[in-house]
């Protein structure tokens, strides 16, 4: 009779703890057991802010070169990549029709000249004329007075050397349209040569070549380019930050830069200019940064991420980011007492990129707050802290 | 008062509890499987949970965002803004997209959506949210991903920052949350290669590249690698007003389509995974079936193994009542242990499954009392056998 017993007695031992280990597992587990968090105390400190905003690397300063007439290219001396000088000759254009209006211009101006010349010497011999009339008259009428000759002779010299007065004031005339003429041809072959001048394209400033648009051959209109150059000396990082964040940026401000082509390596730089225009349909803010000593191997339309650094506060409340909730409507953080989670509505300030919010009111420094849970947490919930839970897998 | 159904279980108790082992397992795939299907819609209704909208407003004539196509311009939300009782109204994209992790390939939502704003995760478990406007990423634990890791999204790198938990579309792919910007460029920018085929063929267009008009080509071009479309926009309701209300202003005033979160729930579990709940369900019948006949079986080749013991029983004058009461009691502890053991088993496994595995109290304690009543029900034609048994046996052979 002992075994029995025995075997019962041991059945049922191992009943219970099987019974136990079950109810065990459905209150650890599932929707019974408390929820873990990790928490948080909250401390005053130092806060540090900056904004992020990916841009392109752009020149300020970049030239279209190109034809101010229609034309077609004859040459084009330079290639994209080239450094080139102020004043340097780029590409040309085809004169065509130019240089024949040219020497037209030069033979006209040549020719006002000698007119100018015939012109004076018409001058000289009317006033000599006029002289020798002037005089005649003079002296017919003291003889006439004299009643040496009659009224009618006297009469015709007079109207002699009047005639004379008037041909020389003709031939001033001439000489000051000759004078004329020559100004205007003069002027006709200056711009004829400016013409011929202008089909070769020159660099206005030193630079670099970007792009080469037109071969020789091509026929362009005015307004197109056949060379682009960029000013190396004015590059810049054309950022935009997102509106929200784009408050506490002024020029002056550190930057790091990024540039896509050598990740891992930021170079510094500053804020040159908030551009006063915004983006109305991405919502962001163009903000000029510029190289505090400018790379030497980039590209032009290149992608860089600035980090722009911001404000800096001394004394500041600010929790992680991470713990500010959405609960009934209103902002707020869970703090935990006694094992329970409690809401308690706060009023945030901005969110450092680091992930951190100011917390203006709501919450007092040495506060036990929850920065991550396993789920969403209600009012009341009982929460167990612990260290992280993450490694909590699924 | 000694109870014969104790005797009889403690000479057999190996076999016993053997059988109510095999039997726990049963339970425990049954269990799962409506664990799968609460899993199901649990999948879905969490999609909503998590993007703490009352209202969608999506692409008129569609069922969008989850169950069709979508497409809104992203500024639609500044006039949802101004309209009366809308607290908050934010756009958000959706895209099912493979994510580019070293050599493995993850299936995820990225969800695009703007911090502070609907559509972010409300929880974290670690890590922090999106502080800037590019190429961070929160992502589900459910992707592998860890802190600090890197992800190739399209054509950028992205950094994990932080981490949730049971963040997942309706059909289970875990979310991935990116900022909005990049969201949108992942899913309507097209990939270099198209943009430079596209390029050229616009170039090739003797009307769209003139000459003659310098700067044409250039503009038509940069309109078209414009992305400026959004999958939805979350709205939600200022207190005081009718989510149905606003909803119907918004259809009738914008143009839009607009559901509120009965509705939405409404498409996700009654549309989107109505076959497959119904093919579960299903399966949970025939697993049901099954349990049944095996309990049946087993009880009913208990009774037939001591078929001689009956005999002796009834020879000495066991009232049938005492008979059927062992052998309905036998059934009924049969019951008990598989349903202890298929309850452990399936808590136990419910976390290696693929997919969501949900094991709702309620749904334990109507699988007890199914099992209890199968069991009671199975042990009818045992008892009947046993009742039938001729105490001549115990003599005879």
């Amino acid at each position: 009779m002992k075994r029995p017993v025995l075997r019962v007695v041991g059945l049922s031992a191992l009943g219970l703890v099987l019974l136990a280990g079950f109810v065990l597992l459905m209150v650890r587990s599932g929707p019974l057991a408390p929820v873990r968090v990790t928490t948080a105390v909250v401390e005053r400190g130092a806060f540090e802010n900056a904004v992020f905003g990916v841009g392109t690397v752009e020149a300020e300063r970049s030239y279209a070169i190109g034809p101010t007439v229609p034309g077609r290219v004859l040459a084009v001396h330079v290639d994209v990549g080239s450094e080139v000088s102020a004043g340097q000759l780029l590409a040309e254009m085809d004169p065509v029709e130019l240089d024949a209006r040219l020497s037209a211009s030069r033979a006209a101006a040549a020719r006002a000249v000698h007119a100018l010349a015939a012109a004076r010497a018409q001058v000289r011999d009317a006033a000599v004329r006029q002289d020798l009339a002037g005089r005649n008259a003079r002296r017919y009428a003291s003889l006439g007075e004299q009643a040496f000759f009659s009224d009618a002779a006297v009469e015709a010299k007079r109207q002699e050397a009047d005639s004379a007065g008037a041909q020389l004031q003709a031939s001033r005339a001439q000489l000051d349209a000759a004078r004329m003429d020559v100004e205007r041809l003069e002027a006709e072959r200056a711009a004829a040569e400016r013409q011929r001048a202008n089909v070769r394209l020159v660099a206005p400033v030193a630079g670099v070549v970007t792009a080469r648009d037109a071969e020789p051959g091509t026929t362009l209109v005015a307004g197109q380019s056949v060379l682009r150059m960029v000013d190396p000396a004015s590059v810049r990082v054309r950022t935009r930050i997102d509106q929200g964040r784009a408050g506490g940026v002024r020029a002056g401000q550190t930057a790091s830069i990024l540039l896509r082509s050598r990740p891992g390596l930021t170079l510094p730089g500053r804020v040159a200019r908030v551009e006063l225009n915004g983006d109305a349909v991405t919502e962001e803010r163009i903000v000029q940064v510029v190289f505090d000593e400018a790379p030497k191997d980039f590209a032009f339309g290149e992608l860089a991420e600035v980090t722009i650094a911001t404000t800096r506060g001394g004394d500041v409340l600010a929790v992680p980011g991470a713990a500010v909730h959405k609960y009934a409507g209103r902002r707020g953080v869970w703090t935990v007492a006694d094992g329970r989670a409690d809401f308690v509505p706060v009023r945030t300030g901005e969110t450092s990129l680091d992930g951190r919010v100011v917390v203006l009111e709501g919450l007092h420094a040495g506060d036990r707050i929850v920065v991550h849970s396993e789920r969403e947490l209600g009012a009341g919930d009982r929460v167990s802290p612990v260290e992280s839970l993450a490694e909590a897998g699924r | 008062m000694i109870s014969l159904a104790g005797r009889d279980i403690l000479h057999h108790w190996a076999k016993y509890v053997f059988t109510g082992v095999g039997l726990g397992l049963l339970i425990g795939v049954t269990l799962s499987m409506a664990g799968i299907y609460r899993g199901m819609v649990d999948d879905a209704q969490v999609l909503l949970r998590s993007s703490g909208a009352d209202i969608w407003a999506v692409q008129q004539e569609t069922l969008g965002p989850y169950a069709e196509p979508s497409n809104l311009r992203d500024d639609a939300y500044r006039a949802i803004l101004g309209m009366p009782g809308v607290a908050e109204a934010s756009n958000v994209t959706y895209l099912t997209m493979q994510v580019r992790q070293g050599e493995r390939d993850v299936r995820v939502m990225a969800v695009g959506s703007e911090p502070g704003r609907p559509g972010e995760p409300p929880f974290l478990v670690a890590g922090r949210r999106i502080a800037r406007s590019h190429y961070e990423v929160v992502a589900d634990v459910r992707t592998g991903f860890r802190l600090g890791e890197r992800v190739r999204i399209r054509r950028h790198e992205y950094e994990v920052v932080g981490l949730t938990r049971r963040m997942v579309s309706s059909s289970g792919d875990p979310m991935v949350f990116l900022p909005l910007k990049d969201a949108q460029e992942a899913q309507f920018l097209k990939d270099n290669d198209a943009i430079v085929n596209e390029r050229a063929r616009t170039a090739a267009n003797p009307a769209l590249n003139r000459p003659g008009v310098p700067g044409l080509l250039d503009a038509i071009l940069a309109s078209q690698t414009a992305s400026r479309s959004v999958n939805a926009v979350l709205v939600r309701v200022a207190s005081g007003h009718e989510a149905e209300q606003v909803a119907e202003n918004i259809r009738r005033w914008k143009h839009l389509e607009a559901y509120t979160r009965a509705q939405m729930e409404e498409i996700l579990v009654s549309k989107l995974i109505e076959t497959s709940a119904r093919q579960i369900a299903t399966f949970l019948v025939i697993l049901a079936i099954v349990s049944a006949a095996i309990v049946s079986f087993i009880i009913y080749t208990m009774t037939l193994g001591k078929v001689r013991e009956l005999a002796v029983l009834k020879l000495i004058g066991t009232r049938n009542r005492t008979i059927a009461a062992m052998i309905l009691q036998q059934s009924l502890g049969l019951g008990l242990i598989g349903f202890v053991i298929g309850k452990t088993v399936a808590t136990l496994w419910a976390p290696y499954f693929p997919k969501y595995v949900l094991l709702l109290p309620g749904d334990a304690v109507r699988g007890l009392v199914a099992t209890m009543v199968v069991c009671a029900i199975a042990s009818l034609l045992a008892i009947r056998v046993a009742l039938k048994v001729d105490p001549a046996t115990a003599i005879g052979g």
